[in-house]
């Protein structure tokens, strides 16, 4: 096994193209899990954790770019301001050990159905920018995602950064699972109101092959919502919105919980996650 | 290939490195510092915990090139004091494979926060289990210790 450390983007972008089956290491808690119960033995490591323009976020007008990098721990002492979902999200993965090192970019790479990353990064509708010697493109959350544990990513590219709007407040996350600490989401929720641009976004995680928005639920509430004077959401618009959440969820029964469980479970999140963003922008 | 970094402030160079192994390997196997305990290897249990670069990481999850040229501090290189001294006087310690992971995230913990409250003492110890006390004993251990 080889291990390639470059230490620009560019000698990473480099790499990847004349060694395509290399395997990219950021944070390592998922390529290392792999490695030291031999389910990988890839040809050779990228490893990223050099390359430092990955590690840097900034602002572009009210538009955020976030390296691919940056592990939760700074999304949430760093970002936690701009980006109120994504760092409620975060702050549920793993341990303090994991969200030193874990990375959203290695949450995208590893693409399982239940990334806490996704969710909100979908509702939010960011955007992942993937680069390669080929060029840059800027692919939405949305279609990134092509099956469980894939992506659109091509053997080439390397996941640069993230791009999404600052949004301050009108955001949630829920995830359910039997601890707070070192769950694996048996499903989780995400919800980006925004009242400037009277904006409704979704994510479910861990209840369909890949993450998911809940199109019809978004559209529900775009009209239901009383935007203009922002009053308390009737209770039987919160039931619909979440029984449509739960109808965009495509689970199956496994060892963390069944379909039907999930559903329920979706359909509360949802509800409570409504009432929670609503009131924060009240 | 050849692994080169700073461990416990001492320039450590290990060779003969397989590029996929731990650095809770190379320390353990290779630099003879067995204190960071080998439990699971999937980052579940924190008892590899060690620091790297000032942060505390599950060394079972670091890449060992990942650690070239970097600061790795792990249980050995902590000095004696009150967090150990505290964990000895409650009773913390039953069989002790958890106890060098539990001691770095205490002594990381109380760097930060010298007046935790036990939701913070929870919180910061969510990523290092303990099959044997029950966890009253190590929290009665750290709220000792940031007497
Ligand atoms: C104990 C434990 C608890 C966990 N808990 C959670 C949890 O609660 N929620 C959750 O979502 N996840 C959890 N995880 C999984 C993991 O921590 C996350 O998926 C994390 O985001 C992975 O980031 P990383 O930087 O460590 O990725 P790595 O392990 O370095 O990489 C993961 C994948 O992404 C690829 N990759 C990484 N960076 C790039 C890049 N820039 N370009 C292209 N490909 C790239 C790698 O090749 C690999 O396929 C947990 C893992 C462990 C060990
Ligand atoms: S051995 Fe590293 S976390 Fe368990
Ligand atoms: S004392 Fe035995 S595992 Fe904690």
């Amino acid at each position: 096994m080889d291990f390639l450390q470059p230490s620009t983007w560019d000698e990473a972008l480099a790499a990847k193209a004349a060694h395509p089956d290399a395997v990219p290491i950021a944070g390592g808690t998922d390529v290392m899990v792999e490695l030291n119960f031999d389910r990988r033995r890839p040809p050779a490591l990228l490893d990223l954790s050099r390359v430092a323009p990955l590690t840097e976020w900034g602002t572009d007008g009210d538009m955020l770019r976030v390296g691919a990098g940056v592990p939760y721990r700074r999304i949430i002492e760093e970002l936690g301001g701009r980006l109120p979902g994504l760092a409620m999200a975060a702050r549920t993965v793993g341990s303090p050990q994991i969200r030193n090192r874990g990375t959203v970019g290695g949450n995208l790479g590893s693409a399982s159905p239940a990334g806490d990353a996704h969710p909100p990064l979908l509702a939010a509708r960011a955007e992942v920018e993937l680069a390669s010697v080929r060029g840059v493109r800027r692919v939405p959350v949305e279609s990134f995602f092509t099956g469980p544990k894939r992506s659109v990513l091509a053997p080439d590219e390397l996941i640069a950064a993230f791009r999404v709007r600052t949004a301050r407040a009108g955001e949630q996350f829920a995830k359910i699972g039997t601890r707070n600490a070192m769950v694996i989401a048996v499903c989780s929720f995400a919800l980006a109101l925004d009242p400037v641009r009277r904006t409704v976004g979704t994510g479910i995680g861990s209840a369909a092959p890949t993450p998911v928005r809940a199109t019809a639920a978004e559209a529900f509430l775009v009209a239901e919502l009383d935007w203009d004077s922002r009053g308390a959401v009737p209770p039987g618009v919160a039931a619909e919105f979440g029984r449509l959440v739960a109808a965009a969820a495509a689970p199956i029964d496994d060892v963390r919980g069944t379909a039907a469980y999930r559903r329920h479970a979706l359909s509360v999140l949802a509800r409570r996650a409504l009432v929670w963003a609503w009131e924060g922008l009240r | 290939m050849r692994v080169n970094c700073t461990v416990n402030g001492e320039k450590r160079q290990a060779d003969d490195v397989w590029p996929g192994e731990s650095l809770l390997y190379v320390l353990r196997e290779r630099l003879g510092l067995p204190g960071s305990k080998n439990a699971c290897e999937q980052g579940e249990c924190g008892s590899c915990t060690v620091y790297l670069d000032g942060t505390p990481v599950c060394s079972c999850l670091v890449a060992a090139g990942q650690a070239e040229g970097r600061d790795v501090v792990t249980v050995e290189g902590l000095e004696f004091g009150r967090v150990q001294e505290a964990f000895l006087s409650t009773g913390a310690v039953q069989c002790g494979f958890c106890t060098p992971g539990l001691v770095v995230a205490v002594h990381d913990l109380l760097a930060r926060n010298e007046r935790p409250s036990d939701p913070d003492i929870r919180e910061a110890l969510a990523g290092n289990l303990c099959r044997c006390t029950g966890y009253e004993k190590i929290l009665d251990a750290v709220r000792l210790a940031a007497r």
